[in-house]
């Protein structure tokens, strides 16, 4: 009790302290979750688990709350973006590898940046990004040309540009990367291209490369004999989605995503290592100090790029554990211990017919009849998967773990397909299957003890919103149709929504400014936040 | 000192601009002498032509990019049209499938390509491909109609009532879907099926990404919280609201939560027509009434 009471007003401290013009440090990100008023990293901290303190909007007032202000970014396509907040400014990305600065108050610009892309780039999956990483006077981010960029928090100006990859062979950047002590962390996509996997982390002050790990293992190193003959070269096992960070072991988590081509195994014969998998990386060096992979030769473009979720079950001395959660593309819910990557539990989440056995370790095992076909047959979950890049949120209050999910089967086809640098590399294709028609989309909340779902919230049709949960009892995601909706995070009760005009492809975040808290997320091509009247 | 660079900022735009415009003047003659070089060079036709693997290849990227809506071998999905049909309103020449593919068909679900935000988008190498496929998967209409489009057109607004429902060229109901453009996209058979059968293939919603047009035609009843009951089809809907068209046209829009009941069927509001209803002969009519529309 007493511990709370002291919580509580280091919160109210914290949220009424004036606005330090500080930098970011390395240390405040470690402690983020100690000014809740700032949103420093994509997931709002170290531990993935997309949670804010703040507790003015609450399960009462939930009701009353209303649009404070909107900023148009002029994109077109999916907004992907989640916005740091730090002591008063928003930093957020859009489409076309736009970044900017705005008053968290009133939403007006301080500055603009937009790249200058080549023409001739062909990311896959619209031309989004998900967000800035922040450190000291700069933000970073990736580019669809494949660079890493950092740019002065005042000014937006370019302070280093350097590139990582050639962006002509399928390589660009979508994430947010993760700042790590003095370290630009960020993953590459292009799983539909065969690219050859890679987690870079470069030097904040400078832009040099630190390290980079090969999430497809070469010659001599150990998992390179999951791959038929040159097959590594292209297996693609991109690393498209943010990783989380534990301080105490210095260990980043970094999730993987699909081997290449997507949906057809013939031709990589082997568990195709470390595709699909969960890394466990030293920070300062990039050394692996453990894997663990979700979905073994995956055939059905089941990335396993999901935020993973770290979650502490009380002190060690008292038995406590130290786990890593996700919510699988491939409809299992995963807890594994995070201090040696043993799978602690693995329990199906959503609609899925590829497994019905698991394996030695409780890994859910595939059915040989589960492979595509020449002529097509209908698995499930389809090729977006029973989640996909949406982050999830993790409350520790309620214990639960909240993610949207969707029911759709696909009709999941293979041809051969030559790999050609640049050009799609998918092995064939999938389409949606009637077995799972109408689609259904739910917001879902897991108990990651029994990983049982205590309750669900079916959508008029899938969702691609992220979710947030707050201290205020709430839960936070948004729907296909525009709409942004307020959760009772016990009950899933819909207790406020408000129309935005354009459906959401972004995960919401919170944070406060002048003790007020704000609530914020893109849809359509703008950045809404809604507060208290 | 900020006025002076507002001042600047101005006047380097308006030397930008300046010096766009003279380009694009410089450019336009240019560009079409390309397009120009490009029309004539292709002659109508894909460069890719005798080239024999150019079909096998396409049939793989029109799975990648195309099956989704159009179905595995082109025979059309319950979004989009039968590609085998010879005849092809927005592609009539492989230039203009081409140009089709690129650039979408506005105001349908149509999308360019590489912005519908899915996939990585095709060459446009890969997009001859996939219209040599198409070519060779066509099949030749037979040349005489089947059937008479002048009795079709009477059924149509007569005895049959199908113009209580549809509407074709600007004359008819609102309930289902305008059928003005079906009789050129959709084949004989897929129009005869979704007589015969309304329930088996409603409209399918288009994928979130290209979600601009919901509209399924599901059938829905609903009673107010005063107890009236509506039965209709929904325009459109959310998680917490829904807009429904009435069987008299009415426009109904509603708050769920207000509702005493709220239930949706993919169950067509349209009538199944046998064959005691509506002959083989007769139907044939209205299809050959719907194709002699189409066409025009």
């Amino acid at each position: 009790m007493r511990e709370h009471f002291y919580a509580a007003l280091l919160v109210l401290f914290a949220m009424f302290w004036p606005h330090a013009q500080a930098q970011v440090t390395s240390e405040r990100l470690v402690n983020a979750s100690k000014e809740p008023q700032n949103w420093m990293t994509y997931s709002g901290d170290y531990s993935g688990r997309r949670y804010s303190g703040l507790d003015q909007i609450d399960l009462r007032n939930a009701r009353t709350m209303v649009a404070k202000w909107v900023y148009q970014t002029g994109a077109t396509g999916k907004l992907e973006t989640t916005p740091l907040v730090v002591d008063g400014i928003m930093y957020a990305t859009a489409q076309d590898d736009r970044a900017f600065a705005l008053d968290a108050r009133t939403g007006r610009p301080i500055w603009m940046y937009q790249r200058e892309l080549p023409g001739d780039i062909r990311p896959c999956c619209g031309r989004v990004n998900r967000g800035l990483a922040i450190l000291g006077d700069k933000v970073f981010m990736g580019t669809l040309d494949a660079h890493v960029i950092a740019l002065d928090t005042k000014t937006g100006n370019v302070v280093w540009d350097v590139s990582a990859a050639d962006y002509r062979t399928g390589h660009s950047f979508t994430v947010a990367p993760l700042v790590v002590k003095n370290l630009v962390v960020i993953g590459v996509s292009g799983g539909e291209y065969g690219v050859r996997g890679f987690i870079d982390a470069y030097d904040a002050d400078t832009g040099a490369r630190k390290w980079r790990f090969y999430t497809v293992p070469g010659p001599g190193e150990p998992g390179h004999d999951s791959w038929e003959g040159d097959s590594w070269k292209v297996g693609g096992a991109p690393a498209w989605n943010t990783g989380t960070y534990d301080p105490a072991t210095n260990q980043i988590f970094w999730p993987t995503g699909n081997p290449s081509p997507s949906n057809r195994g013939a031709g990589r014969a082997g568990d195709n290592l470390y595709s699909n998998s969960l890394l466990a990386l030293n920070a300062d060096t990039g050394k692996m100090n453990w894997y663990f992979q979700f979905t073994k030769h995956d055939e059905h473009d089941w990335d396993a790029t999901q935020v993973p979720i770290l979650i502490d079950t009380g002190k060690p001395d008292a038995g406590g554990k130290r786990l890593i959660a996700q919510a699988n593309r491939n409809g299992f819910f995963y807890v594994l211990d995070r201090t040696n990557g043993k799978l602690v539990s693995a329990t199906e989440y959503g609609k899925q017919t590829w497994s019905e056995t698991k394996d030695a370790e409780g890994r859910p095992a595939a059915k040989k009849e589960a492979s595509p076909t020449l002529e097509g047959h209908t698995v499930c979950p389809g090729a977006l998967g029973t989640t996909n890049f949406m982050p999830p949120t993790y409350d520790a209050l309620t214990g639960l773990f909240y993610v949207t999910a969707r029911d759709q089967c696909d009709i999941f086809s293979t041809a051969p397909q030559p790999y050609e640098a640049g050009h799609a590399y998918y092995g064939s294709a999938y389409f949606p299957s009637e077995e799972a028609r109408p689609y259904l989309g739910f917001l879902k909340a897991i108990d990651p003890a029994t990983g049982q779902v205590k309750w669900k919230f079916e959508h008029t049709s899938p969702t691609w919103s992220g979710v947030l949960s707050t201290a205020g009892g709430l839960v936070f995601s948004g729907d296909a149709e525009g709409n942004f909706v307020a959760f009772d995070a016990a009950s899933g009760k819909a207790l406020w929504h408000f129309q935005m005009g354009g459906a959401v492809y972004a995960a919401p975040m919170a944070f406060a400014v002048d003790g007020k808290e704000y609530v914020a997320i893109a849809a359509g091509s703008a950045v809404y936040v809604f507060g208290l009247p | 000192m900020l006025r002076s660079s507002l001042l600047k900022a101005r006047l380097l735009r308006s030397w930008l601009l300046r010096s766009g415009l003279l380009r694009s003047w410089f450019t336009v003659p240019v560009v079409l002498l390309f397009i120009a070089m490009a029309a004539h060079a292709a002659d109508d036709r894909n460069p890719l032509v005798g080239d024999r693997t150019a079909a096998k290849k396409g049939e793989y990227q029109f799975r990648i990019n195309c099956a989704l809506c159009h179905g595995l071998g082109a025979h059309g999905g319950g979004r989009g049209p039968d590609l085998t049909r010879a005849v092809k309103p927005h592609a009539r020449t492989d230039v203009e499938m081409f140009q089709t593919i690129s650039s979408g068909i506005p105001g349908t679900a149509m999308p360019a390509n590489g912005t519908n935000g899915q996939g990585v988008g095709m060459t446009d190498k890969e997009i001859w491909q996939i219209i040599a496929y198409i070519r060779s998967q066509e099949v030749k209409a037979p040349a005489k109609a089947l059937g008479s489009a002048s009795h079709g057109k009477d059924l149509f607004y007569g005895d049959a009532n199908c113009s209580l429902c549809h509407m074709v060229s600007g004359k008819g109901g609102r309930v289902g879907p305008d059928l003005s453009a079906v009789g050129a996209s959709r084949t004989r058979e897929a129009i005869i099926d979704s007589v015969r059968n309304p329930s088996r293939r409603l409209a399918w919603g288009l994928t979130e990404a290209t979600k601009e047009f919901p509209q399924e035609y599901e059938s829905v009843t609903v009673v107010t919280a005063e107890g009236k009951e509506i039965k209709g089809v929904t325009l459109n809907e959310d998680n917490f609201s829904v807009q429904i068209m009435d069987t008299s046209e009415g426009i109904h829009l509603l708050e769920k939560d207000k509702l005493r009941s709220f239930q949706k069927s993919r169950e067509s509001a349209m009538p199944k027509y046998n064959a005691d209803t509506l002959s083989d002969k007769d139907l044939n009519d209205i299809v050959a009434f719907l194709a002699s529309v189409g066409v025009k």
